[in-house]
């Protein structure tokens, strides 16, 4: 199990930032990822895989009209 | 006039000189054109942003006066909304109402307006009195009319009075000449009307871009919430474009005071006319922020290929797209509606900004748009937008998926002088009493307005330009279709005024709020009303949960609204500061508030006004307008914890299919929340669970909301609050003292 944004999500092997924004259905744009504090840059995301127990944040900013 | 047959299957393919055009109207007017009074004023360019005069107009006695601007207006209330609501103030006193001839309208842009060397800085700022929530409503437009204002030699204008027959005011900045004129024949709705004047004031083709029109539309005769659109010029297109001054009826006091039209004829926009105190300083940044666009926009929010637009799908994805007057957050008929769609639909080829050197360009336009119905039935029309809130408030709030429809709806409410937001809120207000039978066929004189009946929806905005029939009493806007309806005992009171979503009389903007408690409070604690641009913190606290406790609410709250009052001072745009970030954004600290953007605005002041100020005294200078207009709205006898009161249906579910259609969600918050088991619950037992607890927990927001903010339990600003801002004139307290007490 991890956390994304204080919220359990189940773990599994191989989970990448990519495969959690899309378990989440977070497709806004402009976003910011840390996982366990550390900034993921965006071209990593398909790449990065999430440890077991990992804080993840991601930051939606703002937007809105 | 030159009609045009419309195959749609060459939607992308639109021969834009096929636009109807309006020359015979054009004759008309010339031929009816009548000067009433004329008086001569020595134009002049801003120093370092400011004009130091304004122009005061009595549209009844057709009496001009010029007014220094004081270094106390510069100092406590900067320009734009500041300068707004302190003329406002001195016009009116506690018993004025909206359409008494001492209201004024005030048009301001502020003092960095106008400046061409960052993007989103051309804006308007517009205050009158509302008729829809009787204390100051301010909106912030687009177009050029402001700053063309400020290069002719304003830096606002007051208009008071009321005239005795239709008038329009010109100024013109190049001959420094204002004019009051009669065009009995000029025509009443926007697009045409502004077509034409810009047509009839230039004295040539290279003179079209130096006009600006504004003008509202039929409807704002016969309803309490017509808007103003501000025109510029689009020279690409060859046509008049527009930007709206929506919210709270300003276009119904426009038509108040018998105004067709203001036209200002500016000089040609140069990047020096404000005379900028560090002109290298402004150079160097605009610099800085359009490289940024040109290469992160089209990786983050795509604003100059989709506009705002591009948030539709978002907002559906998030569950927080209004769907059928707010009671659901997506729909499977989006994709219909959504950017992808729009990408297509509105031209690319063309750099649609509403002012000069705006890089981020969201001004899209939608071209080759045949009217299927009204009064101009057959006319080949350009739409503006759509924008998010538009296709949002009049697409999916009211069940509406067809594009077409959605465009007809945007181009009728802009040419009749009808906010979309607010026609939006109204229209899914009516849909549901129709579904829920508070409405029906007789009640509405025939009108099946059933979820996505977007004829029925057109008729009954044809009706309201018309000043006829169920139109009318749409018209009339959410707060008194709501107490009509209850009145004529047509309804449960209760879900009556639980669906109505407005607050202080103005309607709800188009995000769903029930989930997230901040944006509960981003809307209803605000002064003018539910508009989410004093606000917007959904993402922040639902789906980030940054901010899990009543004091971190409070915090974004506090600074938020704070920091984008700052635009309104100025006469910026929002969304360049957060609708694309800089590169590293993320490893800054309070990444949300983009701090290097915030960092730019401090400078874009400081190098324009030669003021200099840092992120602290941004926000103090917003504090200063913010709580003036909180105290604004106590003297109207408004602004106390009453008046703050949110519809239910903003706060949580108000019907049992709401309930079900979140169940898993309502019941898990039953569970963690309140520690109560859904199991052994009946629908309305664990409906009232949730009532109990969302209104109990938006009152402890409005607790420590108030706290912070420096106000009393009541909302009053404190007496410590406003010296410490320095707005502690005496007839600022005299309005608090009866509800504070004599000072300590
Ligand atoms: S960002 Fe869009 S609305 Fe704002 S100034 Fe630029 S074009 Fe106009």
């Amino acid at each position: 199990m991890i956390r994304v944004n204080g919220d359990p999500l189940d773990w599994r092997e191989g989970l990448t930032v990519q495969g959690i924004l899309e378990a989440r259905n977070y497709r806004f744009p402009l976003i910011i990822v840390t996982v366990n504090g550390q900034v993921i840059a965006k071209p990593d995301y398909g790449t990065t895989r999430v440890p077991e127990g990992a804080e993840v944040q991601v930051l939606h900013l703002i937007s809105g009209g | 006039m030159i009609q045009v047959v419309f195959d749609p299957s060459k939607v992308m393919d639109i021969d834009i000189t096929k636009r109807t055009e309006y020359h015979a109207e054009l004759d008309a007017a010339r031929a009816s054109r009548k000067v009433l009074k004329e008086v001569a004023f020595t134009p002049s360019l801003p120093d370092k942003g400011y004009t130091n005069r304004t122009l005061h107009v009595d549209v009844g006695s057709l009496a001009v006066a010029e007014k220094p601007v004081t270094q106390q207006m510069k100092d406590i209330f900067i320009g734009g909304r500041g300068f707004g609501l302190w003329y406002l103030w001195q016009a009116v006193t506690p018993q004025t109402r909206w359409n008494d001839p001492e209201n004024e309208i005030v048009i301001s842009s502020g003092p960095v307006g106008g400046i061409t060397q960052y993007a989103g800085t051309g804006k308007s700022l517009v205050v009158t009195l509302s008729p829809q929530t009787e204390i100051p409503i301010d909106s912030n437009v687009g177009g050029y009319f402001g700053p063309l204002l400020k290069f002719s030699g304003f830096d606002a204008l007051e208009l008071q009075g009321k005239a005795e027959r239709d008038l329009i005011l010109f100024i013109d900045g190049q001959k420094g000449l204002i004019r009051f004129e009669e065009l009995p024949d000029a025509p009443v709705d926007s697009h045409v009307l502004g077509e034409v004047l810009t047509r009839l004031y230039a004295e040539n083709e290279a003179d079209l871009v130096n006009i600006s029109v504004v003008s509202t539309g039929a409807a704002a005769d016969h309803s309490l919430i017509g808007m103003l659109n501000f025109s510029w010029f689009d020279k690409r297109r060859g046509c008049v474009r527009f930007k709206q001054a929506g919210r709270g009826g300003i276009g119904t006091v426009f038509r108040d005071k018998r105004l067709r039209a203001l036209v200002c004829r500016g000089p040609q926009v140069k990047g020096d006319l404000n005379h900028p105190a560090d002109f290298e300083t402004l150079a160097k940044i605009g610099v800085k922020y359009h490289k940024e666009i040109r290469e992160n926009d089209p990786h983050q929010c795509m604003m100059r290929r989709n506009g705002t637009a591009h948030i539709v799908e978002i907002m559906d994805a998030y569950d927080l797209l209004p769907v059928h007057n707010f009671q659901y957050g997506s729909h499977p008929e989006t994709h219909k509606i959504d950017s992808a769609y729009w990408q297509s639909r509105c031209a690319q080829q063309t750099v649609d900004g509403c002012w000069y050197g705006c890089s981020m360009a969201c001004a899209k336009g939608a071209d080759g748009l045949v009217l299927k119905t009204g009064p101009y039935q057959g006319h080949m029309v350009t739409v503006d937008g759509p924008e998010y809130e538009n296709a949002a408030g009049l697409g999916s709030n009211c069940g509406v998926f067809d594009p077409d429809d959605l465009l007809e709806l945007n181009f009728y409410c802009d040419t009749y002088g009808i906010c979309t937001i607010t026609w939006g809120t109204v229209c899914a207000f009516i849909m549901e009493c129709y579904q829920r039978g508070i409405l029906n066929l007789e009640r509405t004189g025939g009108l099946d307005l059933s979820w996505g009946n977007a004829k029925a929806d057109l008729e009954m905005m044809h009706q309201m330009a018309r000043g006829e029939g169920f139109g009318r009493i749409a018209g009339l806007g959410v707060k008194r279709m709501k107490a009509l309806f209850i009145a004529n005992g047509w309804g449960d009171p209760q879900l009556i005024n639980d669906i109505g979503m407005e607050n202080k009389g103005l309607e709800y903007s188009q995000y769903l709020s029930k989930e997230s408690l901040a944006q509960q409070g981003g809307y209803a604690l605000t002064n003018k009303g539910p508009q989410h641009d004093e606000a917007w913190l959904i993402f922040m606290d639902m789906v980030n949960k940054q901010l899990p406790t009543f004091e971190d609410k409070a915090e974004a709250l506090y600074y938020f609204p704070l920091f984008r009052t700052w635009f309104g001072l100025n006469g910026f745009c929002k969304l360049p500061w957060n609708d694309v970030v800089p590169k590293g954004n993320a490893q800054q600290p309070e990444p949300h508030k983009i701090p290097e953007h915030v960092q730019n605005y401090v400078d874009l002041f400081s190098a324009t006004t030669g003021v200099k100020i840092d992120k602290e005294e941004l926000i103090n200078q917003s504090a200063r307008v913010y709580n003036f207009q909180r105290v604004f709205n106590i003297r109207m006898g408004k602004g106390l914890r009453q008046h703050d009161a949110a519809p239910y249906r903003s706060l949580g579910p108000v019907t049992e299919e709401e309930y079900l259609s979140r169940q898993e969600r309502y019941d898990g918050q039953l569970r963690t929340e309140l520690s109560l088991d859904p199991d052994a619950m009946t629908l309305q037992e664990k409906m009232a669970a949730h009532r109990q607890w969302r209104t109990g927990r938006f009152e402890k927001l409005m607790d420590v909301v108030y706290a912070r903010r420096g106000w009393t339990r009541d909302g009053v600003p404190t007496y410590a609050r406003l010296k410490e801002l320095g707005i502690d004139f005496p007839e600022v307290l005299e309005v608090v003292r009866p509800l504070l007490g004599d000072p300590a």
